[in-house]
């Protein structure tokens, strides 16, 4: 039974998808029970798989039993970098679908068991971009995910959600072509599509690795990624996507979507092609770098410019993509830079899972989004304050959060790869995340409450604030402006802000087990400590 | 230019004509203003990657690649192998002649590409049904189609609000 975990990871959220189609169609209140418990079983099944690759190393598991190289068969490969990853991408599953336990209107409640449907599916597929130990199977399960978040982003009530979905749609098809495009030109030069086969074909074989057709690949494959992962240049699909979609759908696809996306380029850079491949070319650790500075300052720029809470988070994803895929390509291959992203991408996990429940619960009971709406929110709402101000402080990277300890190691990755302009980018992108939630506390502290009488008018005075119009009004008709969120609301938020904490001080533990997963790993990295 | 194409284009015809579809598809995705027509931009694209999937696949004078009396021979030999031992049972001579062996890779286009475009196509009509009922949906909330109407009435709708 304990070998089969691996595959019970995904199986889980995928027969509780085909269960909630079948029963979950008639009677709505089942919807929520199923999905809760295959995401726990996931959960379980995850902390058991992980727990195997943490004290016996990595290992395979084949469904069906069809071993690869010889056909195309499912590989799943666990490893201390995605056993960790698996039990992230399970918390955070769980917390976000306890958000969603209630329908926020009586439109979305017709829409339950086609959200959870998509919801689980969306978890199988990130799961199985985490777990598979095949190129080509990567590719599949980055279109489950994607093709489901789709289909999340448009399940909302807003008029703008479909074109903002539309657009995800066009880039990230895009994106995941590229990706098999690339897979395909490794498949002309290696004749495998196992990660590990490949690997052992490109370290073996000079000739093949140095050939024009895997720099290609490698190339072809780093920008769909980066497409997905909505890097600098290619976020453009991101903020629409992320603010104009339901709460409930946000509180999944924000944290984990682009997170899994940066995994994907470092399992790319560690397990198919090998960090001694990647860093043998000079030059382009500068070149990355660089570009993931103007991504760090870009994304800091234009979220002091956003008015809406959800949307100012939109731009700071961008830019701690650009912290992490920045740090995963410091000079060398960087041992501080690698586990210091790997780190990042759990604890930006969950920093933006516990700001985008926030942001939910403000704008699902009180239909509020725009920043300047806040007033009074400290007084008024003290659990969800409390909840905020933890995630807030880590992602200005306040210690014992999980932000100081991640910038920590990225840090001083950057010193040690000598490139201080990443390292400058980082810090003036801290400083102008204090600026940011500095400015959202004092308006929450001093500002005026604005329950006092006019509430329903004040939302719409502010003209930047409301795209999701029938949304809201069906919010705040019911709700009276700014009163403590429901318990089903606040535990994932209050859990959230602990496992911030609680993924700050045990960083220690966390790191080793990642800085295990790169020494496991057949490339020998050259300053290992 | 006779021998440009002779040397050059005439060899790796199948690559030529996938690099000229992508950037046809992937044109039509940035600079049609229609969203349907995007949507065809985007299939174009993706056409392109199968055809160049299912060209390294091709080999000169290659067959299908289904084994016809290979299978065969070896369930039965590995049949015969498993009952001997007992003893218990007596089984007839096989009278099947035992097919001449040839390495199979030799003779058979290489399936592989084929099988996983099989998986991409099923993806790309998936992807395709799903921008087909979201520009429905925005067909049905905006009334138009064309990409600068829609952005002009999403900010109408920003400022209104």
């Amino acid at each position: 039974m304990l070998e089969q975990l691996p595959a019970l990871i995904l199986l889980a959220p995928l027969f509780g998808a085909l269960l909630i189609g079948v029963i979950g169609l008639q009677d709505r209140r089942v919807c929520f029970p199923i999905a809760l418990t295959a995401l726990v079983i996931s959960l379980a099944s995850a902390i058991g798989a992980g727990m195997r690759a943490f004290t016996d190393g990595p290992y395979n598991y084949f469904i069906g039993g069809w071993e690869e190289p010889l056909g195309i068969g499912i590989a799943l490969r666990v490893d201390a970098l995605n056993g960790v990853l698996l039990i992230a991408i399970a918390i955070v599953a769980v917390l976000a679908v306890i958000f969603t336990i209630r329908p926020s209107s009586e439109k979305d409640a017709d829409k339950t068991a086609y959200f959870y449907i998509l919801f689980l599916l969306l978890c199988v597929g990130l799961f199985g971009i985490t777990i598979t130990g095949d190129a080509f199977n990567l590719f599949v399960l980055i279109e489950v995910s994607a093709l489901t978040s789709y289909g999340l982003v448009a399940i909302g009530t807003s008029r703008r959600c479909k074109m903002a979905a539309f657009h995800y749609l066009l880039m990230g098809t895009v994106g995941a072509s590229f990706y098999l495009l690339g897979v395909g030109y490794l498949y002309l030069k290696t004749g495998s599509l196992n990660m590990q086969d490949i690997n052992t074909i490109l370290t073996t074989n000079a000739t093949v690795a140095q050939s024009p057709g895997i720099v290609t690949a490698f190339i072809l494959i780093l920008v769909g990624i980066w497409i997905k992962m909505a890097f600098f240049p290619l976020y453009g699909w991101l903020p629409n996507a992320y603010s104009y979609s339901p709460s409930g759908s946000s509180c999944l696809l924000a944290p984990l979507m682009t997170k899994v996306s940066v995994y994907v380029m470092i399992r790319v850079m560690l397990s198919i092609f090998g960090l001694e491949w990647v860093f043998g070319h000079p030059g382009w650790s500068d070149l990355v770098v660089w570009l993931a500075v103007i991504a760090i300052l870009a994304g800091s720029i234009m979220a002091l410019a956003q008015r809406e809470i959800k949307r100012m988070l939109c731009y700071l994803i961008v830019a701690e993509i650009g912290y992490m895929v920045g740090g995963a390509w410091l000079n060398d291959p960087n041992l501080w830079g690698l586990t210091g992203a790997s780190y990042h991408i759990i604890a930006d996990a969950m920093m933006t899972l516990c700001l985008f429940l926030f942001a939910g619960i403000l704008f699902k009971f009180h239909g509020i989004s725009a920043i300047a709406d806040l007033g009074g929110m400290f007084k008024k709402m003290p659990l969800t304050s409390i909840g905020f101000i933890v995630g807030a402080l880590a992602m200005i990277g306040v210690p014992p959060t999980c932000g100081f300890f991640s910038k920590f190691y990225l840090i001083r990755g950057g010193i040690e790869g000598g490139q201080w302009e990443y390292v400058a980018a980082l810090l003036i992108s801290s400083l102008v995340n204090a600026v940011l939630f500095f400015r959202i506390f004092e308006i929450a502290y001093f500002g005026k409450n604005p329950a006092d009488g006019h509430s329903h008018d004040h939302g719409h005075d502010d003209h930047d604030s409301h795209g999701d119009d029938d949304h809201n009004d069906a919010v705040t008709t019911t709700a009276p402006a700014l009163r403590e969120a429901p318990v089903y609301a606040l535990i994932p938020l209050l859990a959230a802000a602990a496992l911030i904490i609680l993924v700050g001080i045990f960083n220690g533990q966390i790191i080793e087990l990642i800085r295990m997963a790169f020494e496991n790993s057949t490339t020998v990295v050259s300053n290992l400590r | 230019m006779v021998e440009f194409f002779l040397t050059t284009v005439k060899p790796h015809f199948n690559f030529w004509v996938y690099v000229i579809l992508m950037m046809i598809g992937l044109w039509s995705l940035i600079a049609k203003n229609n969203l349907i027509k995007k949507m065809m931009g985007l299939a174009i694209f993706q056409t392109s990657i199968i055809l160049f999937y299912v060209s390294l696949g091709v080999k000169d004078g290659a067959t299908i690649p289904v084994l016809e009396s290979y299978g065969d021979y070896a369930e039965k030999s590995e049949k015969a192998e498993k009952a001997e031992p007992a003893g218990t049972e007596v089984i007839p001579p096989d009278t099947t002649p035992a097919p001449v062996v040839v390495n199979p890779a030799d003779i058979y286009a290489n399936p592989v590409p084929h099988v996983l475009m099989l998986t991409a196509i099923v993806v790309g009509v998936a992807t395709l049904g799903v921008a087909l009922a979201l520009s429905e949906m925005i067909f049905k909330e905006f009334d138009t189609l064309e990409e600068d109407e829609l952005l002009r009435k999403i900010k109408a709708l920003h400022d209104d609000a």
